[in-house]
């Protein structure tokens, strides 16, 4: 193992994860093409999406990935930094919704 | 009608940088042929070495580097500092060249910004008389920058002449970052100008193009799509119209290439182009049915060759007053790492994507 978790020359080389597993690896890569091909909803618009995700599950490499793609598909940084707020909303959010079990559990159990 | 844009910058030719000469632009391509597959490889690899034209079909004029703006990413390194412009002598001969010639269906002015040369009017008139299409590599912004511009829209209609136009976003940050300050909203006035007189509106037959370039160092996202965008951002926000957007990939060349390595991304971004070369935008690229012509009468195989100063690989043809047809068909193109530019993806070229 390196000494880093993460190195960025990696992103370069995910295509050989289907080295261990070929079979599976070819069929998440074939999924993975056709989800972000032009559909209901446009390449351009699921590149922003990617990008929000990406922050949500803190992943270097989509991040770096979605970045380049979605300024390069003409999005503003203004949109795409709109976009990761978006992703910190729902996780921020996601803790604080929680807050109401929290409250139940308290006023249940509280005189 | 006039209007100033904020030149904040100089050619590199007027900072002498060291990239101002081709040369050492082309030491710096070549350089590291281990991590960078030399282009002639990959030609080699698909049997398409050496390049060879397939006819002459596009007669692409360089008419002067002098230009209104200093756009970041120039491959001319133009500006209003550049004073290299065609005379008119020159361009007597090209009248008589396309009189002999018939094969040529396309005559492509560009600059600098075509317009400024002196005689332009007088080349387009002697054209548009022997009936050839013409295009016009126009910035926009010329045509709001003085009074005497103002009716250009009316003179190239007169001639039918077909307007190609750069405009990298139709958002006004990302334009004027890379073409100055100003220049959005001047090209957005220059566009609605054409519009008026017919430009890009059905039915009118005269023809608008735009183009788009990536502001940075990147490569443009689909053609299509990207058309798609424009023409639904320019109508709702402008009720501007036009008909095909060009996708062009910047080459490293010159000012871009200054940028690409002072902004620390030459590596990146050659490696970028190298893995996305594509065997079918090879076949397709515009070097093989054009030929590009300099504004003091040299003949190069396109107008990227032309600022690198690689002239045609014909000895007896290498300028217009001893224009041979014969040689010029039967040469070999030249290439280098910049061509790389050309093959990336979908490919490039004057007309944008190729595949």
């Amino acid at each position: 193992m390196d000494k880093n978790y993460y190195n960025s020359d990696d992103l370069k080389k995910f295509g050989n994860i289907v080295d261990f597993q070929k079979e599976m690896g070819e069929k998440f890569f074939g999924y993975y093409g056709e989800v972000f091909k032009e559909g209901a909803l446009t390449a351009r618009e699921k590149s922003l999406i990617a990008l929000a995700v990406s922050h949500a599950v803190q992943c270097p490499y989509c991040i770096d990935a979605y970045s380049s793609d979605a300024y390069e598909k003409g999005y503003s940084e203004a949109q795409m930094m709109e976009a990761v707020h978006v992703a910190a909303a729902i996780r921020g959010g996601a803790s604080l919704v929680h807050g109401v079990q929290m409250m139940n559990k308290v006023k249940k159990i509280s005189l | 009608m006039s209007e100033f844009i904020k030149i904040k910058l100089k050619s590199l030719k007027a900072n002498s940088n060291s990239l101002s000469k081709a040369a050492n632009q082309l030491i710096l391509l070549e350089q590291n042929p281990e991590e960078f597959t030399p282009f002639r490889t990959k030609l080699n690899e698909i049997n398409l070495n050496p390049l060879e034209p397939t006819a002459l079909e596009v007669f692409q004029i360089n008419l002067g580097k002098m230009c209104n703006q200093v756009c970041t990413h120039c491959h001319v390194d133009a500006g209003p500092d550049r004073k290299e412009i065609m005379t008119k002598e020159t361009m007597k001969i090209i009248v008589e060249i396309l009189k002999l010639n018939p094969n040529y269906k396309v005559v492509d002015m560009t600059g600098g910004a075509p317009e400024m040369n002196p005689n332009f009017r007088w080349f387009v008139e002697e054209i548009s008389a022997l009936g050839i299409q013409m295009y016009v590599r126009c910035n926009l912004t010329i045509i709001t920058a003085n009074k005497k511009y103002n009716d250009l829209p009316e003179f190239f209609k007169k001639h039918n002449v077909e307007v190609i136009s750069s405009l990298p976003s139709y958002s006004k940050d990302r334009t004027d970052k890379q073409r100055g300050d100003g220049v959005f909203e001047s090209s957005i006035k220059a566009l609605k100008m054409l519009n008026e007189v017919g430009y890009g509106k059905e039915g009118s037959g005269l023809t608008l193009n735009l183009v788009y370039n990536p502001a940075g160092a990147f490569l443009p996202p689909d053609q299509n799509a990207l058309e798609k965008e424009y023409k639904l951002a320019l109508e709702k926000d402008f009720g501007i119209a036009f008909n095909n957007l060009f996708a062009i990939t910047n080459l490293p060349v010159s000012r871009y290439l200054d940028y690409l390595v002072s902004s620390g991304n030459f590596e990146d971004y050659m490696s970028k182009l190298i893995d996305a070369f594509n065997p079918t935008a090879a076949l397709n690229v515009m070097c093989r049915n054009t030929i590009s012509i300099g504004w003091d009468g040299y003949i190069y195989d396109c107008d990227f060759n032309q600022m690198l100063e690689l002239k045609v690989a014909c000895r007896d043809s290498q300028h217009i007053s001893e224009y041979n047809s014969d040689s010029l068909l039967n040469r070999n193109i030249i290439v280098s790492n910049h061509c790389y530019g050309c093959t990336a993806g979908s490919g490039s070229s004057c007309g944008g994507a190729v595949v």
